[in-house]
């Protein structure tokens, strides 16, 4: 048999019709549904009388919309919209038999820190979900990505989707990561190098020593921005680790089908001559606590660099240069740690999950954030936020002065009421720094949660290295 | 997915260049949790006044236009945005082809995934079904799709072309679902097998 790569491996198992001309319909494993590209799709299959052809295998739960505020079971928190789509998402999930977390429920979070929490997201598995940061599941060797919203009626009637295949791309990243330098700083450092559009028409498989060492938790991190460097999906060899984090999930196999489950995921790996169309290589020792500057996140320098002059960049680069540093607010030259925000963001897909948690926390613990600061830490989900209040995680962030949420997407995308003010200016855990993307006028710096802890105690961006 | 066939109908005027999603289904209408229902706020801005009035010089508010079928408009039908919302508006409020010289790329292909047909002819023959349109409710353009013709209340034929995948979608009432769907024992067969080696997912 030909030598082929992780991506290779789940593609064709999964492979359900293949047309002549290489039009594949892949057969989906699981389903991942929310409340804002969902509507529609239940609805074409009502007008078109289809069923959802495996409801055992869809999973939903109202995340983007929700608020995260203690008082949000009152449902006149919500606006009128999003109420109306977490509803359609309540009546869809019931009419149509699917498995579903509503916000009453203590495992409700965000879909993607739901999904392997719950033990849906498994080695080898075709994942989807109507949002683009699916490629979270990457994390545990499944091939895992973002559909539109018509996309999401197909794989409802027909458990598959239309695809054709990606191109094979290998980040290695090499050696030790240096101390206060995160799975974040790794996959920022990447889209730095590669650019946005650095993994268009490929699937990244991200592999090395240092991913070797991340945990579960980082690996989603590095997995979920795959996306955000143009790729389809990110996705890294299962390994122990992984076995170990999905054993007694409650949707884990177990017994006899743990042990054949267990004996196919070990042969879920690149072989060693396989053919790669594209090869990065990065040395961990060179990735430093990284932030961003601008408004789109390959805008990525390490936090002890200056604001660049527009006229350092090329191309069309030198007018979005231009523009990023307006929005932005920026002085070319400045150092980035002269930078001051007021407000802090810890959550979102990105670094929502415990050991996210505990990196704040081991920053915060016993000190206080700046004066005037506003900051909201919103876990990834009711069982990350009950973790965290059972280590005393939520008394060292309430003690420092931060908001204590409830689960959902918040500030990431601001549908939610959690927004900024125009000009207010934030670290955020997320991985959108697009121009009003935490709110009109809002200008956002994307960092690691450990980074982010550190600039609400300063005021200012950072170096975490200083505190640690 | 509904048939397209033949269709025999009345055909509104639209002698406007550049109709972009935007005039076809305004923003304030995406935030709906539905495709269906749109048809009330097809063109809304030209359609009512800042009092949700009708204004009664719209050409989809003349009597003679209320049901009509088919819209013959200028180049460049359906530029702007990606959103499928304005081929449900369009669909919902009972139009089922568009008559114009050209169309926008991605709305052109939404068309079809929604049941209607766009037609791009040559200016001067869309010239002649825009007068033949401007007659109102006496004059019924007639379309076959199978033939690949088109028929102005005076007679006159024209032919039009066709992606033969696209016609062939568009007369079986097949959207990509449709299609996939035609596919069920591949994927009957697939999940039969799968179950047996991955009896856990
Ligand atoms: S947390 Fe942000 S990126 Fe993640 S699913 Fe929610 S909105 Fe999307």
């Amino acid at each position: 048999m030909s030598p082929k790569t992780l991506y290779d491996k789940i593609w064709d198992a999964h492979v359900a019709h293949e047309a002549d001309d290489g039009t594949t319909l892949l057969y989906i494993d699981r389903h991942l549904v929310h409340e804002v590209t969902s509507p529609q799709a239940f609805e074409g299959l009502r007008m078109t009388g289809r069923k959802v052809r495996a409801p055992e295998k869809t999973i939903a739960v109202p995340d983007h919309n929700v608020p995260t505020t203690l008082d949000r079971a009152n449902a006149e928190t919500m606006t009128e919209d999003s109420r109306i789509q977490v509803e359609a998402l309540d009546t869809n999930a019931k009419e149509f038999g699917l498995h579903y977390y509503p916000v009453s429920d203590v495992r409700q979070g965000i879909v993607h820190i739901v999904g392997p929490e719950q033990g849906w997201t498994l080695p080898g598995m075709t994942v989807v979900c109507g949002d683009s940061h699916t490629a979270t599941h990457g994390a545990f060797g499944a091939l895992a990505h973002g559909i539109g919203t018509s996309e999401v009626e197909h794989v409802l009637a027909t458990q598959t989707l239309i695809q054709k295949k990606s191109k094979n791309f290998k980040v290695e990243i090499t050696g030790k990561l240096t101390p206060g330098v995160t799975a974040k700083d790794i996959t920022m450092h990447v889209i730095g190098e590669t650019g946005t559009a650095g993994g268009t028409g490929y699937v990244i498989e991200y592999c090395g020593e240092a991913i070797r060492d991340l945990s579960m938790e980082g690996r989603m991190t590095v997995c979920n921005m795959a996306i955000e460097g143009g790729a389809r999906a990110g996705l890294i060899a299962p390994d122990e680790k992984t076995f170990e984090y999905c054993m007694g999930r409650p949707h884990a196999p177990k017994g006899a089908q743990w042990e054949a489950a267990l004996a196919w995921w070990k042969t879920l790996y690149s072989d060693d001559d396989a053919h790669w169309d594209l090869v990065l290589t990065i040395d961990a020792a060179n990735i430093a606590p990284s932030v961003t500057w601008g408004t789109s996140p390959e805008d990525v320098l390490p936090i002890t660099a200056a604001v660049p002059a527009a006229k350092d960049f090329k191309g069309g680069k030198v007018d979005a240069a231009k523009r990023s540093l307006e929005y932005m607010g920026l002085t070319e030259g400045m150092a980035l740690t002269d930078i001051k925000i007021d407000t802090v963001f810890i959550g979102s897909c990105t670094n929502g999950r415990i050991e996210d948690l505990r990196a704040a926390a081991a920053i915060l613990k016993g000190k206080k954030i700046k004066d005037g600061m506003r900051a909201m830490i919103v876990p990834g989900s009711g069982l990350v936020r009950a973790q965290a209040e059972k280590e005393g995680l939520a008394d060292i962030f309430k003690d420092a002065g931060f908001e204590w949420r409830l689960a959902g997407c918040s500030m990431c995308l601001a549908m939610n009421p959690d927004q900024l003010a125009p000009g207010e200016r934030c670290a955020a855990t997320s991985n959108r720094n697009f121009e009003g993307r935490q709110g009109r006028g809002g200008r956002t710096h994307l960092m690691s949660p450990a980074m982010a802890a550190a600039a609400a105690i300063t005021g200012k961006l950072t170096d975490v290295r200083e505190m640690m | 997915m509904n048939k397209f066939d033949k269709l025999s109908g009345i055909a509104a005027p639209l002698p406007l260049i550049n109709i972009d999603t935007d005039m076809i289904i305004p923003k304030q209408f995406l935030k709906t949790i539905k495709r269906s229902g749109l048809g009330v706020n097809l063109f809304d801005e030209m359609r009512y006044d800042d009092d949700r009035n009708e204004i009664p010089d719209f050409v989809l508010n003349k009597p003679q236009y209320r049901d009509a079928q088919i819209i013959v408009a200028g180049d460049n039908f359906g530029c702007g945005s990606s959103r499928e919302h304005a081929p449900w508006a369009i669909a919902d409020f009972g139009i089922t082809c568009v008559i114009a010289p050209s169309y926008a790329d991605i709305f052109y292909s939404n068309c079809f995934k929604n049941g209607i047909l766009p037609i791009a002819l040559p200016q001067e023959q869309v010239d002649v079904l825009m007068k033949d349109a401007e007659k109102g409710a006496n004059a019924r353009i007639e379309i076959d799709l199978e033939a690949q013709t088109i028929t102005s209340s005076d007679g006159e034929v024209f032919t039009f072309e066709v992606d033969a995948f696209k016609k062939h979608c568009l007369m079986n009432g097949l959207d990509d679902i449709g299609l996939t769907m035609e596919k069920a024992a591949s994927i009957d067969s697939f999940e039969a097998s799968a179950s047996q080696a991955r009896p856990w997912v």
